[in-house]
């Protein structure tokens, strides 16, 4: 894998090898976050600044945990006590950032594309936590491990994403991760909230949950976005709860072994039963944990594995044996 | 050879070749029978004594030492693996990832830890491990067993117990492997 300098989108891995690189490497990291002191020294030296334009609990705390567990330096910024309530720009804020001396930006924001634009400012690696409707790179590679943990793998796999997938970047980032992986997805949702264009995509579309559920190794529920409720794109939360909803009488639709993600925050007795989400098919706990292994290795995989630079110790050393040569000697 | 050792040793990235066979199969078996009853010998049995090997290549020696531990005294002994990349010096030099997953299944505290690896060269992997081995308990001692050293220390490091004592050139690259050790060079 060539070495990573942005993580902006699941494409920026260079697919099925560079993914399955971040899973062998989240592998130690696991490994690192069950011992009695969860902490290696390997980022010593280096600061992660989260830029956090949108609310966020558990992606933010999951990526300040990783780079504490790394023995990095972690600096936060979040925009409600903050000089972008002054009207500073986002590259003035970022520029402001980088002077401070940071070596990663963790960036979330509500416009997709804002990470993109933020690295092509800065000369610190950018990591994607989230940005619009367009991608989350990071979910979609602890899904991802989540899975292959549970699972054992995601070749021949059939996975349902249901829910809201128009307005969800986790749908985008998990769709890219899941087929690169060899998976099959069926995106299941009411046709306002599916996208307009779905060229392109490796995917097969059903409004029937029902239908499907009995099909599949995998059921990924989306969080039902209350905020597009003023949009009235579903009519209400009850009958979309009713037709998408996973409800007690539908999980028990679910093939012997499926299993129940959801990204969180979740809005139990809406997409999801109360009683489902405490299932021992449903993996969102595991999700949570195997996050903060993951984070830990795309920072170790960009600021720590990943460097090009020449390396110095012995390729550079001189032959101690060889006496120095008069440069006459040298130009004959 | 071990994937770490290609990646480190000049020229990077090229291919092993082979100039000298050093040990023959034998005398990596015997050299491994030797150094388990001077382990036993120094820690008066092996009541105390708990062998890591570190990732990849000290993984099978470690294997094969404690075999012979075990069938001289007659007891059971589990090997743990222990990968040191999160430690190593040489972060942000240069592409350092771990090989594989370290698993110590049991408590190192106040324990003798007998650290295995096949080749000591600079002894910065072993500097390494130590720090990382602290990470995991305070042990009480820590023993150093190498199958080749082949000098051109760094730091202030000596293994306990040797296989082999191999004078070598910086440039040159010791492979051990199932059958033998080879002496030779990376080409590209």
């Amino acid at each position: 894998m060539a070495p990573l300098r942005h993580l902006l989108s699941i494409e920026d891995l260079g697919g099925a090898a560079g993914i399955e690189e971040v899973l062998r490497l989240t592998d130690s990291f696991v490994e690192v976050s069950e011992r009695a002191i969860p902490r290696v020294p390997a980022l010593r030296g280096k600061t992660v600044a989260s830029l956090f334009y949108e609310d966020s609990t558990r992606t933010r705390l999951s990526f300040e945990a990783a780079a504490k567990r790394l023995s990095a330096d972690t600096m936060s910024f979040s925009v409600s006590s903050s000089s972008v309530k002054k009207g500073e720009s986002l590259r003035d804020t970022a520029l402001t950032i980088e002077a401070m001396g940071v070596d990663a930006i963790v960036v979330r924001h509500s416009s997709s594309g804002a990470p993109q634009r933020v690295a092509s400012w800065v000369g610190a690696s950018v990591v994607n936590a989230g940005d619009g409707w367009h991608e989350h790179p990071t979910q979609a590679l602890l899904d991802l491990y989540t899975i292959r943990q549970r699972l054992g793998g995601l070749d021949g796999r059939h996975i349902a994403v249901v829910g809201d997938v128009k307005h969800s970047r986790v749908a985008r980032s998990d769709v890219l991760a899941f087929t690169a992986l060899g998976a099959t997805v069926t995106l299941v949702a009411p046709g306002t909230l599916l996208p307009p264009d779905l060229t392109g995509w490796p995917v097969e579309t059903s409004h029937d949950l029902d239908a499907v559920l009995p099909n599949v190794d995998v059921v990924y529920l989306l969080r039902m976005q209350r905020e597009r409720m003023t949009e009235a794109l579903v009519p209400s939360l009850r009958e979309y709860t009713a037709r998408f909803g996973l409800t007690v009488r539908r999980a028990g639709r679910l093939a012997d072994g499926a299993i129940v993600m959801h990204p969180g925050p979740m809005n139990r007795g809406v997409e999801i039963a109360p009683e489902v989400a405490d299932l021992p098919a449903s993996t969102i706990v595991d999700q949570v944990r195997n996050g903060v292994a993951v984070r830990m290795a795309v920072l170790y995989l960009l600021l720590g594995a990943g460097t090009d630079r020449v390396p110095t110790t012995d390729a550079l050393a001189l032959d101690p044996e060889e006496p120095l040569r008069r440069p006459a000697e040298v130009d004959a | 050879m071990a994937e770490r050792e290609r990646r480190i040793a000049p020229p990077y990235g090229g291919v092993f070749s082979a100039r000298t066979r050093v040990l023959e199969r034998e005398d990596l078996h015997r050299a491994i029978w030797r150094m388990a009853h001077e382990v036993i010998e120094r820690n008066h049995g092996l009541d105390r004594v708990e062998v890591i090997g570190l990732q990849t290549g000290g993984v099978p020696i470690a294997e094969r030492l404690a075999e012979a531990l075990q069938a001289i005294e007659g007891v059971e002994l589990e090997v743990g693996r222990l990968d040191v990349a999160f430690y190593r010096d040489d972060i942000g030099l240069r592409p350092v990832l771990p090989e594989a997953v370290t698993h110590i299944p049991f408590d190192i505290d106040g324990r003798i830890v007998v650290l295995v690896d096949d080749v000591l060269f600079t002894g910065r992997t072993i500097r390494a491990a130590l720090n990382a081995l602290n990470d995991y308990g305070r042990a009480r001692a820590v023993q150093l067993a190498v199958m080749i050293d082949r000098g051109h220390r760094e730091l202030p490091i000596r293994p306990d117990f040797v296989g082999k004592n191999l004078p070598t050139r910086r440039d040159e690259v010791v492979d051990v492997h199932a059958d033998g050790v080879d002496l030779g060079e990376m080409r590209r």
